[in-house]
């Protein structure tokens, strides 16, 4: 088990700060983390593998410092964002190097094996030049697994991928993390972080946004408003009976539902159904409108 | 050293299509050798001309430039290096394997031609041989140095080191006396001239530097080199600004 801290970590590029006082704990499990492009992912995960020197702060992992200790790459697996490789050489040539400069007894062995787990044998033998983008990324991820590490740093791992490859890397970057190593990866796209990691950063602008799992992100906010989508027996009436309760602020009737904006959760999920019953309605459907992860980003862009 | 980081740097050097001027310049070298031969006879004074000129003045930092840029400048400039980087090697180990392969490349394709090209156009002896291929093999030192220094130190190492080789040592060196007490070539000439002996005024072969305070100057921007080399890859930054 390996965790990772990054301690109050800022990073500025003359006066452009990239990464803006951040401070996290990545432990076991799979961590996702979010933010838009331009939001200071890669210079974080630069930082946190070593590639990087924070401007202010520390980034440690089990209390060692990461910057200047090439010695952290037997524990760090990294998936880097550039594509490219050694193109001259072979798939197998460039794997079996890179479990050599890991110093492994056995280099062939682990070659062979890290290859299995990303499904690269059979194309193992031809030159890197001649792999399409997500055979590259396949073969950056055999790279990053040769040496069995505690801690995987994949930057935009997703990028290129098919919907197959995606799936694939989705269950193997879960398996990693049920076997209780420490897995973060960046991404912009919504979806594949909600789908796979147990814990979400999110990073906007350089600051730490928002840290917990999805549900937990969604409830730090209770203050911002929620929507919702109704459909009922009579649409209009509803509406006006809501108004007139004040438990929400706007209704909207042009888009054939009725959608309503509350800034308060809890009183408006009480008083929807008494006003329901009291004006004699039947509620058909009651769908929050922005339970995605994209609307919490959006929210969080915004603020 | 370490063997894997090697193997993969002449990989890399020798696998990319710029790898044909490797041979390209050589025989192109070679080739004025012989017309040199054909033109003069084997006069070893046109010999001295076409040695101290196209292949020192020019050839020999333009390949160690290509070869210098190609062991270390290419990968940094396209991200691969960081495959090497994360790894738990020493990037001292990581350069010097780089360098030994810059220096044995810049042996087989700049010093060895030169010796030959001293040979096709017309030596005394092997004189002419001996002396330009120590002077080479000592400038082929410092240039692969300093180039693959550069490359580790700023992304514009093919503009600066063009400026340097062909700007500050052969046109400026040719009109500031100065200019050429600060200039590898010069160095290196140093020892030809002190091999030559007599000869030496004869051919035109001279350098404005002695030969012990040239030594000293050609291993201190040697070693100079090499240290802010180790010293950068040490902390080289690998990003982008997303």
């Amino acid at each position: 088990m390996s965790t990772l801290v990054l301690d109050h970590v800022s990073r500025w590029y003359g006066n452009v700060v990239a990464a803006n006082d951040v401070t996290m704990t990545i432990g076991p499990g799979v961590t996702g983390l979010l933010g838009p492009n331009g939001a200071g992912k890669s210079t974080l995960i630069a930082m946190m593998g070593g590639f990087l020197a924070p401007s202010a702060g520390t980034v440690t992992l089990d209390g060692t410092p990461v910057w200047r200790h090439p010695g952290i790459y037997r524990t760090i697996g990294l998936v880097p964002e550039t594509e490219a490789m050694y193109d001259m050489v072979t798939g197998w040539q460039f794997v079996v190097a890179n479990a050599r400069l890991q110093h492994l007894p056995d280099a062939e062995g682990a070659a062979l094996a890290a290859l299995e787990t990303v499904e690269m044998v059979d194309a193992k033998d031809r030159d890197i030049s001649t792999y399409s983008k997500g055979m590259k990324q396949r073969v950056k991820m055999a790279i990053a697994l040769v040496h069995d590490p505690m801690v995987l740093l994949l930057d935009e791992p997703f990028n290129g991928m098919d919907p197959r490859q995606r799936l694939h890397l989705m269950d193997l970057l879960r398996r990693l993390g049920e076997q209780g190593r420490t897995v973060l990866f960046s991404s912009h796209i919504l979806e594949e972080v909600e789908e796979i990691a147990g814990t979400i950063e999110v990073l906007v602008a350089g600051r730490h946004a928002a840290s917990g799992d999805f549900r937990r992100i969604r409830r730090l906010m209770t203050e911002r408003p929620h929507k919702y989508t109704i459909s009922s027996s009579d649409d209009r009436r509803l509406a006006a009976a809501i108004i007139a309760d004040g438990s929400a602020d706007t209704v909207d009737l042009t888009s054939g539902n009725l959608a309503v904006q509350a800034p308060d959760l809890g009183v408006f999920v009480h008083a929807l159904p008494r006003l329901a019953r009291d004006s004699g309605i039947r509620l058909l459907d009651v769908s929050p409108a922005d339970e995605s992860l994209e609307s919490v980003f959006a929210y969080l862009v915004a603020r | 050293m370490n063997p894997v980081v090697m193997r993969l740097t002449m990989s890399g050097l020798l696998g990319r299509r710029r790898a044909i001027l490797f041979v390209l310049l050589p025989l192109l070298l070679l080739l004025l050798a012989g017309l040199v031969r054909w033109a003069s006879g084997g006069e070893p004074q046109s010999t001295v001309d076409l040695t101290s000129h196209f292949a020192l003045g020019t050839l020999l930092p333009l390949m160690c430039l290509l070869i210098g840029t190609g062991v270390i400048g290419t990968e940094i400039d396209d991200g691969s290096i960081v495959h090497l980087l994360a790894k738990p090697v020493p990037r001292r180990t990581i350069l010097w394997s780089k360098l030994i392969v810059a220096w044995g490349a810049s042996l087989v394709f700049a010093v060895l031609p030169i010796i030959a090209a001293v040979e096709i156009a017309g030596d005394e002896g092997t004189r002419l041989g001996w002396a330009y291929g120590v002077t080479a093999a000592l400038a082929a030192l410092a240039y692969t140095a300093v180039f693959v220094a550069l490359s580790v130190v700023t992304r514009n190492v093919v503009i600066i080191g063009l400026l340097y080789a062909l700007l500050w040592e052969t046109v400026l060196g040719g009109y500031v006396p100065g200019v050429r007490n600060v200039s590898i070539r010069q160095w290196a000439l140093a020892a030809a001239e002190n091999m030559l002996g007599d000869r030496a005024p004869v051919w035109g072969v001279t350098s404005d530097v002695s030969l012990s305070a040239a030594l000293v100057l050609l291993a201190a921007t040697t070693i100079g080199a090499i240290v802010l080399a180790v010293r950068r890859l040490q902390t080289l930054p690998l990003t982008t600004r997303d």
